[in-house]
């Protein structure tokens, strides 16, 4: 219990440190200013609030995606406290549905002109920038290959976990990587990203058969 | 001016070769086979027709005042278009903002020919089926700096300070995939599926991608302006839509020909 207390005021010190420390100069305060008034009055108050930024967000932008590392230690610890896990505890789900997953690039986009149609379900969208089963060939190349992945990493629990937790939330490895934060932000559920651990890891899904 | 009696022979040939295009040519198509037709399209750009439509909507007497756009100042004196968008965004004193293509072409239409703001703007990107007078003028604005290197100026401060705020909204993170800018346009040499990805820091990055623009888009069968563009990047990034001609979008502008200084302009381009 003291440990705990004594854990939230050093908490408190590290953050009221470094919100003094990183006060945004005027031109960013500005910038910051010009972006909110940008956009169309009648865009929907829900839709608006895409425009609020986490901590890890606004630090990220602060520094270009290039933390220095007590910053980069901060945010990781932060955002691996965050990962929460399927109710029933299981980390490995069906492959063909993540394959589904992975596959789509459908949803969340919004405005006027071309939104996606009301309820469109979400992918994954890895293969914008994943190279994964070898049969498709229109992959990005913004993240590494996870060809064969399964097959080089194993299959253990301690494998299934990390897939499990990195898709979940990228930052807690890796402050500022492209990769979205998938569960954190609600994009997947959980038991969606089982699926796509499946995809990646089950011996029988096409990224590690063929 | 520029191959104008080769271009009415080509409009309706390259138009039936677009149409195709449109159809066939989705996302997932590989770059060669773009740079094919964008070969096959080099002589006959279906925006050459829009930049003739825009000529004449330049010369004619139009709106409350009946008069033409043949005073407006894009910033290298009244009625010069020759080389004027390879220099916009600028400051201009009339306003005192810092204002590009568009948002000068819509002051003229209200100061010069009497439209409201509001009127004149409404069609702002055509739809299939109805024209947008905009697309056609800023077609016919571009065009008239094809062959010319890009170069803003940044001597006034409002000049410097909107290309600080443009790259700040660059690398800004926000959204429900935390997506900016820089997430897939700071990087070397990456594709998303089978796109390339200019990285738009860069001179060559941001210059292969500001020099075509307007543009004539296949996979989307008209011209896109550098707003059309850029409003759909903030569609894409998983953001509500910014307002046509707003400060943001015109301080990224400012940013993304800053970095493209120098390169020489091609425009109206073909992009996919």
């Amino acid at each position: 219990m003291k440990l705990k207390i004594v854990g939230v005021i050093l908490l408190f010190a590290v953050v009221v440190g470094a919100s003094r420390a990183e006060q945004p100069s005027s031109i960013n305060k500005k910038a910051e200013q010009t972006f909110r008034s940008s956009f169309r009055p009648d865009n929907p108050k829900y839709w608006m609030g895409r425009l609020d930024q986490d901590e890890t967000m606004a630090l990220c932008s602060k520094y270009k995606d290039q933390p220095p590392p007590k910053v980069r230690e901060k945010i990781q610890a932060a955002q691996m406290a965050t990962i929460r896990y399927p109710v029933d505890g299981k980390l490995v789900g069906d492959w063909h549905e993540g394959e589904a997953l992975a596959s789509s690039g459908k949803g969340g986009h919004i405005g006027f002109i071309q939104p996606d149609p009301p309820g469109t379900p979400r992918g994954g969208n890895c293969y914008a920038c994943h190279q994964l089963a070898k049969k498709e060939i229109a992959f990005g190349t913004i993240g590494p290959s996870l060809q064969q992945f399964g097959k080089t990493r194993g299959t253990s629990d301690e494998v299934a976990k990390y897939v499990y937790d990195k898709v979940y939330n990228s930052n807690a490895f890796n402050a500022c990587t492209n990769m979205p934060r998938i569960g954190y932000n609600n994009w997947l559920t959980p038991e969606q990203i089982t699926h796509v651990v499946a995809f990646l890891l089950d011996p029988e899904s096409p990224v590690n058969r063929e | 001016m520029i191959r104008r009696t080769s271009v009415m022979a080509n409009v309706v040939l390259s138009l039936c070769l677009a149409t195709a295009a449109a159809t066939a040519y989705g996302e997932d198509k590989s770059s060669d086979e773009i740079a094919k037709y964008r070969e096959m399209l080099q002589e006959g750009n279906p925006a050459d027709l829009i930049d003739l439509k825009g000529e004449e909507l330049w010369k004619t007497p139009r709106g409350p005042k009946n008069v033409s756009l043949e005073k407006c100042d894009l910033g290298l004196g009244p009625g010069v278009v020759e080389g004027a968008y390879a220099q916009l965004p600028r400051y201009f004193k009339d306003t005192d903002k810092v204002m590009d293509a568009e948002s000068r072409l819509v002051y003229c239409m209200v100061t010069l020919q009497g439209y409201s703001p509001v009127e004149v703007t409404k069609n702002w990107f055509s739809r299939p089926g109805k024209d947008s007078d905009i697309e056609a003028l800023v077609t016919f604005i571009g065009a008239r700096s094809n062959g010319k290197a890009i170069n803003v100026p940044n001597k006034h401060p409002a000049e410097a300070t909107m290309y600080k705020q443009g790259e700040y909204i660059f690398y800004r993170r926000s959204g429900p995939q935390d997506f900016s800018c820089a997430v897939c346009h700071s990087n070397q040499g990456k594709r998303i599926r089978l796109q390339e990805l200019g990285n738009l820091t860069t001179k060559e990055g941001a210059g292969t991608a500001m020099k075509s623009f307007p543009a004539y888009r296949v996979s989307q069968g008209a011209v896109w302006t550098m707003q059309r563009r850029l409003i759909d990047c903030m569609r894409q990034t998983d953001l509500p839509e910014p307002n046509y001609l707003s400060d943001a979008v015109i301080a990224l502008e400012v940013y993304l020909q800053g970095n493209a200084s120098g390169t020489v302009m091609q425009t109206p381009g073909i992009k996919r």
